[in-house]
């Protein structure tokens, strides 16, 4: 089933032309990876899925996002956004304790019952398996954490929001190996119920978990297909380039 | 003459130094001189007194609560109005024409000499408004005074939050409101907090805003309404120095300490609950 569907998608910054003419559709429950080299618009393509560039001065657009069928640019942003969850490139914790970052979206959607955050804030962090380790210290500050934890923290309170679709933008890019591994396990087992987008410098890891992936380069999408057709039978030369190291 | 680069050193060093000790001597003397001429008269009853016998004698009660009073009226007046202008035109009118006229209007409003704002309030609040020279009159002149120093501080109490906490929150189908609320404010009130401390010890030492809006000659007992006129510190200082002859000097500088404890005082108070909040602060 198509999640996602993006068609001729153009974005401006000013007067730099950043997106040029994407289209794609993005399948429920699958991983798809992003991968291409730096500025060729990975970031800002998948900011427009949840509609952050919007906030950047300057930003135009042109072209059509559907969600579920229906435009998304024309649905209101705040409902958009809680069902649509981002994890940064940085662990990016909320200066709260531990239990106030991941209880902070259900808070703002209106929950206040202690009991009933209590149950969410759990759920969320045994999701993104930090839950044994942190067990002990939800009240004390989240920068208490290491990195890799933190990611995990951040992917918790996303899921705290209960999002059908989560953007992941270079998750582990500051992690070491042992966090990566940690934060790919529980992106794997996420994929049950979440449509999950990985924009990734690391083409071994899109190889790694991506079920397609997807070659952008100056903003174009080059091509999208099954992760290993991708990396074994690539049908552009640029793409073949790229995953062999030629470029990038 | 070859260049000795030991010795230029030690000149650059002795320049320096001589800075910083132009800094220093006449912050330490002007202490040292008004604590050693005013602390005698530092009695119970000089605190705690109507002044007597033309101000020649007794205490400074009620110039004391009469600052207090002007001081506080004008915070209470100009930290919300300060934020909330801040808030306006960091969050919602980044870019736009009006927050650039805004920010001039602020820049030099800064810049304007107090004893105009003295004047504007005498034409708006005393005889425009209707609310004589009263403390409801001096403290919103004095408010206006120091709304540049608020909202510019509070400004960059905002702009110092980082972007990515904002981004962080919207993502997770926060308002723009709750965003604010939620994030942006907590990690900004200890920097709208050195604009208010920094507001407090403008305003308390002011003459001129005071002078026609408020400030009484003489007026030995307690305000009982904000359209009362006081007595203020500053005013009375300059009263007792200049305008009544035979004033002991002791009593002079006994007034000046005191100004000088007060703000001390209200300055401790506002570093203290600054630092409560910056405890919590961590990133
Ligand atoms: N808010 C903005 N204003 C102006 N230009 C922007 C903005 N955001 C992105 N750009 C520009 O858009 C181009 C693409 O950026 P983008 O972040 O999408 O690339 P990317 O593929 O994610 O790169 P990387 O791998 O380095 O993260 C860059 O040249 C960047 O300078
Ligand atoms: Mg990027």
């Amino acid at each position: 089933m198509v999640k996602f569907s993006v068609k001729k998608l153009h974005v401006w910054f000013g007067a730099a032309h950043i997106l040029r003419g994407v289209s794609l559709d993005i399948l429920s429950n699958e991983i798809l990876s992003v991968i291409g080299p730096a500025n060729s618009g990975k970031t800002t393509f998948l900011r427009m899925l949840n509609r952050l560039n919007e906030l950047e001065p300057g930003f135009r657009m042109n072209g059509a996002i559907a969600l579920d069928g229906a435009d998304s640019l024309s649905e209101d942003v705040e409902r958009l956004r809680k069902r649509i969850g981002m994890v940064f490139a940085m662990p990016l914790p909320l200066p709260l304790s531990i239990f106030d970052n991941v209880a902070y979206g259900a808070r703002m959607h209106g929950i206040r019952k202690t009991a009933r955050l209590q149950g969410i804030v759990e759920q969320a962090l045994r999701e993104a398996y930090l839950w044994d380790e942190v067990k002990d210290r939800l009240p004390t500050s989240a920068f208490n954490l290491s990195g890799g934890q933190q990611q995990r923290l951040c992917i918790a309170r996303t899921l705290a929001v209960q999002p059908e679709v989560i953007l992941f933008d270079e998750p582990c890019s500051g992690l070491d190996p042992i966090s990566t591994a940690k934060v790919e396990e529980a992106m794997l087992k996420l994929k049950r119920q979440y449509t999950l987008i990985l924009v990734t410098n690391n083409v071994k890891q899109a190889a790694r978990v991506g079920d397609r992936t997807a070659f952008f380069l100056n903003g174009e999408l080059i091509e999208v297909n099954k992760t290993d057709k991708i990396f074994t039978v690539p049908a552009d030369k640029r793409t073949e380039d790229y995953i062999r190291g030629k470029f990038g | 003459m070859k260049k000795n680069p030991e010795r230029s050193q030690k000149i650059a060093f002795f320049f320096l130094l001589l800075a910083n000790l132009l800094i220093v001597v006449p912050v330490g003397l002007i202490i040292v001189i008004i604590v050693a001429k005013g602390f005698p008269a530092l009695t119970w009853e000089f605190i705690s007194q109507m002044p007597r016998q033309g101000m020649r004698a007794g205490g400074i009660f009620p110039a004391i609560i009469g600052t207090i009073y002007l001081v506080g009226g004008a915070i209470l007046f100009a930290l919300p109005i300060g934020v909330l202008a801040a808030i306006y035109l960091c969050e919602y009118a980044t870019h736009s024409r009006m927050s650039r006229v805004v920010k001039l209007a602020i820049v030099n409003l800064a810049g304007v000499p107090s004893v105009v704002y003295g004047l504007f309030g005498l034409a708006l609040f005393v005889v425009f408004c209707k609310f004589g020279v009263s403390i409801l009159s001096g403290a919103l002149t004095l408010g206006i005074m120091i709304l540049p120093i608020i909202i510019t501080a509070s400004r960059e109490a905002l702009e110092s939050v980082p972007p990515a906490f904002r981004e962080v929150s919207l993502s997770l189908g926060a308002s723009k409101w709750q965003t604010i609320r939620n994030i942006v404010l907590p990690n900004a009130i200890p920097g709208i907090l050195t604009g208010a401390i920094l507001g407090l010890g403008r305003a308390s030492g002011e003459t001129a805003p005071i002078l026609f809006t408020v400030a009484a000659f003489y007026l030995p007992r307690l305000p009982s309404s904000v359209f009362d006129q006081v007595m203020a510190l500053p005013y009375h200082l300059y009263v007792i120095s200049t305008q009544v002859p035979n004033v002991d000097e002791k009593i002079r500088y006994g007034t000046a300490l005191v100004l000088l404890l007060l703000v001390l005082f209200m300055n401790s108070v506002a570093i203290l609950i600054r630092n409560k909040f910056r405890k919590q602060k961590r990133w």
